[in-house]
């Protein structure tokens, strides 16, 4: 479904800022595949995920996307079959506009069946109602009302909605609960894997929590200093725990893991 | 109707008012859905007003204002393509654009800085041979500027719930989500300004008309003036659906022009006009500020009291 091939990315080249984010990243994942990404701050997981949705080009190497080449794809045109996903729980949502006008662009967009004069229906309103109540939230009685008013939980459980409305051909979940409270941040959680597992999506998810990187999908990466340096699945990863992948840590980057919030949530 | 307001002054700022309410409207689009200072508007007044007028001349009084929109269209379409194509930034491209507008501007008007429309059939001197009866005489033009600015209200809350108007509205609330989405912003600007611009070229045109008379001035401070307007009817309604807000933009509008009325009632002189349009802008900027803060104090001042009575 996705194939990277050897990208790279250096930014600022040629100054003192320079920074290369991602050296010689090949990645597959096979249709249906979900895939947890663990790494410390600065390893390239969000400049992974930026490459894939096309927010720069890559210096080198190629991006395809079941079976299209989408290296030089512009962006606007790639998320129509890429659903993302930012740990602002603002990002993802227009806040003066209502819930409604929201979920009608995320759905006209993807869908492709509205003309650049359709008018939100009678039939789309139910749709939207029917896929509201699926988030038990209230949020279906509420379709009128500025996404502004609704709580950080309501805007990322409703942008989650508005990416897999129509299913997409890849899901990027960049650490897509980390800024809610640990209550929603579990609703959040539960609602994307019934969602990813019902469409069966392919799906790339940016963690810092252990247990969700070994518990969540079926393969689990790694990434360190712009690269993968560890992927596993399958039996291996079945059985490992979370001290052995802190020492896979240690034995892959060479050094203690210095992060923090993977550290305290483990 | 009290001496200090007559009938006349007030029906000449309810006309004044529904005139440039189109500007403040092209400003709603701009401004407040697209998040972007238009500084073209000045020039694509004028623009608006002269084509409009060289086309009355001709005879096509009605033709001239889809002249006059077409011509917006083009100057708002150069705006945009700085913007989204050149790299110029977006109050860079509306200053270029303005200054460009000026020479257009006297070119249309024929090196002249001055037109008169006097001999000519404008839509208003049509309309007032309709009928002779008194009351009619004296209430076909705001008859006339109401409809034109009930058709352009009407057009645009519809336009703006169509899935191309939600995009446009999309690009301005959350840059963010317009990335994410297959939204094309440059594509949403582009329309969003062209649609603005021609609102303030149908304002140009159908001032010329009601004027007699096309000035190379007349655009100057336009911007201003519809932004005092805008922010007034914005202030008058926090929330509801873009047909109601696009009706509050228009009352703002209207409410301006009696504010301006009213200054200059009490003998203000005409050359102070610019100054009084400058003072309403910041009060009506300051005012919800200012308002938030009073609602603070009284809250504080309610708070105190009720704790020195606890005691």
């Amino acid at each position: 479904m996705l194939q990277i091939t050897d990208i790279s990315k250096t930014f600022n080249p040629g100054t003192v800022n320079e920074k290369t984010a991602l050296q010689n990243v090949s990645l597959h994942l096979d249709s249906g595949d979900f895939a947890t990404i663990i790494g410390s701050n600065g390893a390239g997981k969000s400049t992974l995920f930026n490459a894939i949705t096309g927010a720069f080009y890559v210096d080198s190497g190629r991006i395809v996307l079941d079976e299209e080449d989408i290296t030089f794809k512009k962006e606007h045109l790639r998320s129509k079959e890429i659903g993302h996903l930012f740990q602002d729980p603002l990002l993802g949502t227009a806040p003066h506009m209502s819930i409604e006008e929201n979920m009608a662009l995320a759905y006209m967009r993807a869908s492709g069946k509205h003309s650049l004069f359709g008018r939100i229906t009678k039939s789309d309103k139910e749709r939207f109602r029917e896929h509201l109540a699926l988030l038990d939230m209230g949020l279906e009685d509420r379709m009128k009302n500025p996404v502004g008013l609704l709580s950080g939980g309501q805007r990322q459980a409703l942008t989650l909605l508005m990416a897999t409305m129509v299913t997409p051909k890849l899901l990027l979940l960049d650490e897509h609960t980390a800024a809610l409270d640990p209550a929603t941040a579990e609703k959040v959680l539960n609602l994307t894997k019934r969602i990813v597992a019902e469409r069966n999506i392919t799906c790339l998810m940016v963690t810092h929590n252990m247990h969700q990187a070994l518990e969540l999908g079926n393969r689990t990466l790694m990434m360190n200093g712009g690269n993968i340096v560890l992927d596993v699945s399958g039996e291996e990863r079945a059985n490992m725990t979370v001290e052995d992948l802190l020492e896979q840590f240690k034995v892959q980057v060479g050094e203690q893991l210095d992060n923090d919030r993977i550290l305290l949530s483990k | 109707m009290s001496s200090f307001l007559t009938l006349s002054i007030v029906q000449s700022a309810l006309e004044l008012g529904c005139i440039y309410a189109l500007v403040a409207l092209a400003l709603f689009v701009s401004f407040s859905l697209l998040n972007i200072a238009d500084l073209s508007t000045d020039g694509c007044f004028t623009l608006g007003c002269a084509v409009g007028a060289v086309v009355t001349m001709a005879g096509h009084p009605f033709l001239a204002f889809f002249a006059a929109m077409a011509a917006g269209v083009a100057s708002g379409f150069i705006t945009a393509f700085l913007q989204t194509k050149m790299g110029v930034q977006s109050i860079l491209a509306g200053i270029i654009v303005n200054t460009g507008l000026y020479t257009i501007n006297l070119m249309v008007m024929g090196f002249s800085s001055n037109i008169n429309l006097f001999n000519t059939n404008t839509i208003f001197s049509m309309a007032k041979e309709l009928s002779e009866s008194e009351v009619y005489r004296s209430w076909y033009k705001i008859i006339i500027v109401v409809c034109i600015v009930l058709l352009v209200c009407v057009f645009l809350a519809w336009f703006l719930n169509t899935s191309l108007g939600l995009s446009i509205r999309a690009t301005g609330d959350n840059e963010y989500m317009v990335r994410a989405s297959s939204i094309n912003p440059g594509f949403t600007i582009t329309v969003g300004l062209c649609v603005a611009s021609a609102m303030t070229a149908l304002s140009g045109a159908v001032l010329g008309q009601y004027q007699k008379s096309c000035d190379i001035n007349y655009g100057t401070g336009q911007v201003t003036i519809a932004l005092a307007s805008l922010i007034i009817g914005e202030s008058l309604i926090k929330k509801g659906s873009i047909f109601k807000r696009v009706i509050f933009v228009v009352l703002g509008s209207c409410l301006y022009r009696f504010i301006v009325a009213i200054a200059l009632r009490m003998n203000l002189p005409a050359e102070a006009l610019k100054l009084v349009s400058a003072v309403i802008v910041a009060i009506a900027i300051s005012f919800p500020y200012l308002k938030e803060k009073a609602g603070f104090y009284k809250h504080r001042r309610d708070v105190m009291r009720q704790a020195s009575k606890n005691v």
